[in-house]
């Protein structure tokens, strides 16, 4: 062990500018790796657990609210509400039902405001109960919306895909871009570690040449050079990972979560899932290289 | 200890086998040469002692073992039993005598303890106990190619191979290394040394295989190098 961390320490310092570079590298890939990942991320979390099931809202009146279809002073009465559920379930294109009452909506809304002193002021009861509608044919939409928007005791029809589709587009064409780049640079990276360590073996041949005649195992043979990219892509994750945890405080903690308030934005432990899956491929990306560098060097 | 049975070797791209058809035991304790112009196969042997190659066709057995179905990862096992000394020394130039001889010890996770008893005793037995802090390069080729022995025998091996030990030597220098060689081999060692040193052999009378072209054309106890 004590041979592995001298030869590590000197293979450090003989590479330096060599690990320097790939240490960069690393850097800059790894964080717009974990960047990709927070958006995917960010993109799931906007979609909630409906939108990949439903595509119109139907929301109800409160006696605070109003519409056209609304009795001021009075919400939807029981009736009425059973009138729309009849009427969606007797209609072909709608699929699917769901109704969530105030109860439901007021839970997933102290999740969303968590942390916004708009929570303190709001009770079940200020919230629209809503029937979530699944179509057969998504692209029927407007036969649907125009129908159900007439009934008494609805407030509001919201189709869900045209109001989060564009946003999405922006979002994944962000996502794509980032890890796409990401791709590119990591394997610019993976190239680098192993040009890094075939120097670093050929500089040491003799040293290899002795161990190999004198009966010393691959495993210590290829322990210092696997420590060695180790090092430098960890030492790379970690920067990645403070610049992903800068851009989460300055940027979605500090700017965009005051900005945009009842906007699900992702939180420090998506931001520790983008982390693991960051060191995950760090690791990943100096082992092969190097398995595959030292590999033709040892072969007996 | 070594036996090679209807061995061919043929390295890939060429035609005419480095090896053919060659049969020979080497018992436990025993010192032969291995004689032949260069190019007829002696190098290829060695090699296929230390496994650093594999036999075409036939068997190679090394101390009981079958080197042809041996698997990578029993390799350096293998090789911990085998001494090796080269005609160029490959002492490592920023290590000094001492750490030279070390090092061997250390890649196999020899303990300190271990290394710091055995390796006195042993530079000692090869006569460099007072250069044990010089660098190669501050030896002269006899005093490098006791250091390249040392290190060698310093693991107590039971074979050792030689490849030409002599062939940088002035003929002086080469019989203290013959001296030490069959020191060595008086303890127990079985050596097998490559040479085309014809004077060295002359003098030993020890058992010679000759190869030619690949082919084993010899096989003599108390030998010669030429035939008389």
């Amino acid at each position: 062990m004590r041979h592995a961390l001298t030869e590590l320490f000197s293979g450090l310092r003989r590479n330096a500018s060599m690990n320097l570079a790939v240490l960069v590298t690393m850097w800059v890939s790894l964080t717009l790796f974990g960047l990709g990942v927070l958006v995917t991320q960010q993109v799931d979390l906007i979609k909630g657990r409906w939108y990949d099931r439903i595509e119109i809202n139907v929301f109800l009146c409160t006696p605070a609210t109003q519409g056209e279809n609304c009795t001021p002073g009075q919400g939807t009465t029981d009736a009425e509400r059973t009138a729309i559920r009849a009427a969606l379930n007797g209609n072909p294109e709608v699929a699917d039902v769901y109704y969530q009452s105030q109860e439901e909506v007021f839970a997933e809304f102290k999740q969303t405001y968590a942390d916004s002193p708009v929570l303190a002021s709001m009770k079940a009861e200020d919230m629209q109960d809503l029937f979530r509608i699944k179509l057969t044919n998504p692209e029927e939409y407007q036969k649907v919306v125009a129908e159900t928007s007439m009934m008494p005791g609805v407030q509001n029809v919201q189709d869900l895909r045209q109001f989060l589709d564009p946003l999405f587009e922006w979002l994944n064409w962000g996502r794509w871009l980032a890890i796409g780049a990401s791709g590119l640079l990591l394997l610019a990276a993976a190239l680098q570690i192993g040009n890094t360590i075939r120097m670093a073996v050929f500089t040491r041949r003799r040293e290899i040449g002795i161990m190999r005649l004198v009966g010393a195992s691959n495993t210590y043979i290829m322990l210092p050079f696997l420590l060695e990219s180790l090092i430098v892509a960890l030492g790379g994750a970690a920067l990645a990972c403070a610049t992903l945890a800068a851009i989460q405080q300055f940027a979605i903690v500090e700017k965009a979560k005051p900005a945009l308030q009842g906007f699900t934005w992702v939180g420090w432990d998506h931001v520790g899932i983008a982390v693991v899956w960051l060191v995950a491929v760090a690791i990943a990306l100096s082992m092969i290289p190097t398995l595959v560098a030292t590999r033709r060097f040892l072969k007996v | 200890m070594i036996t090679f049975t209807d061995v061919t070797k043929t390295y890939p791209g060429q035609k005419r086998p480095a090896l053919s058809g060659v049969s020979a035991t080497i018992e436990d304790g025993e010192f032969v040469f291995l004689v032949g112009p260069s190019g007829s196969g002696k190098s290829t042997f060695l090699r296929l002692v230390l496994r650093e190659t594999r036999a075409t066709s036939g068997q190679v057995v090394v101390d009981g073992r079958d080197l042809g179905r041996m698997r990578g990862w029993r390799i350096p096992k293998l090789r911990r039993g085998i001494g090796t000394v080269f005609q160029d020394f490959r002492l490592l130039p920023g290590k000094t005598v001492h750490e030279n001889v070390a090092f061997a010890l250390q890649v196999i996770g020899r303990p300190g303890r271990d290394i710091r008893r055995t390796v006195p005793a042993t530079l000692e037995m090869v006569g460099l106990a007072d250069k044990a802090d010089r660098l190669p390069e501050e030896l002269s080729g006899g005093e490098q190619q006791r250091a390249a022995l040392a290190r060698a025998v310093v693991n107590a091996p039971r074979i050792l191979l030689a490849d030409e030990p002599t062939g940088n030597l002035d003929p002086s220098t080469s019989v203290g290394i013959m001296k030490l060689l069959d020191q060595i081999n008086k303890d127990g060692t079985t050596v097998l040394m490559a040479t085309h040193d014809s004077t060295v052999v002359d003098q030993m009378r020890r058992r010679v295989i000759e190869l030619s072209n690949g082919e084993l054309i010899r096989d003599q106890a108390q030998g010669v190098y030429g035939y008389q």
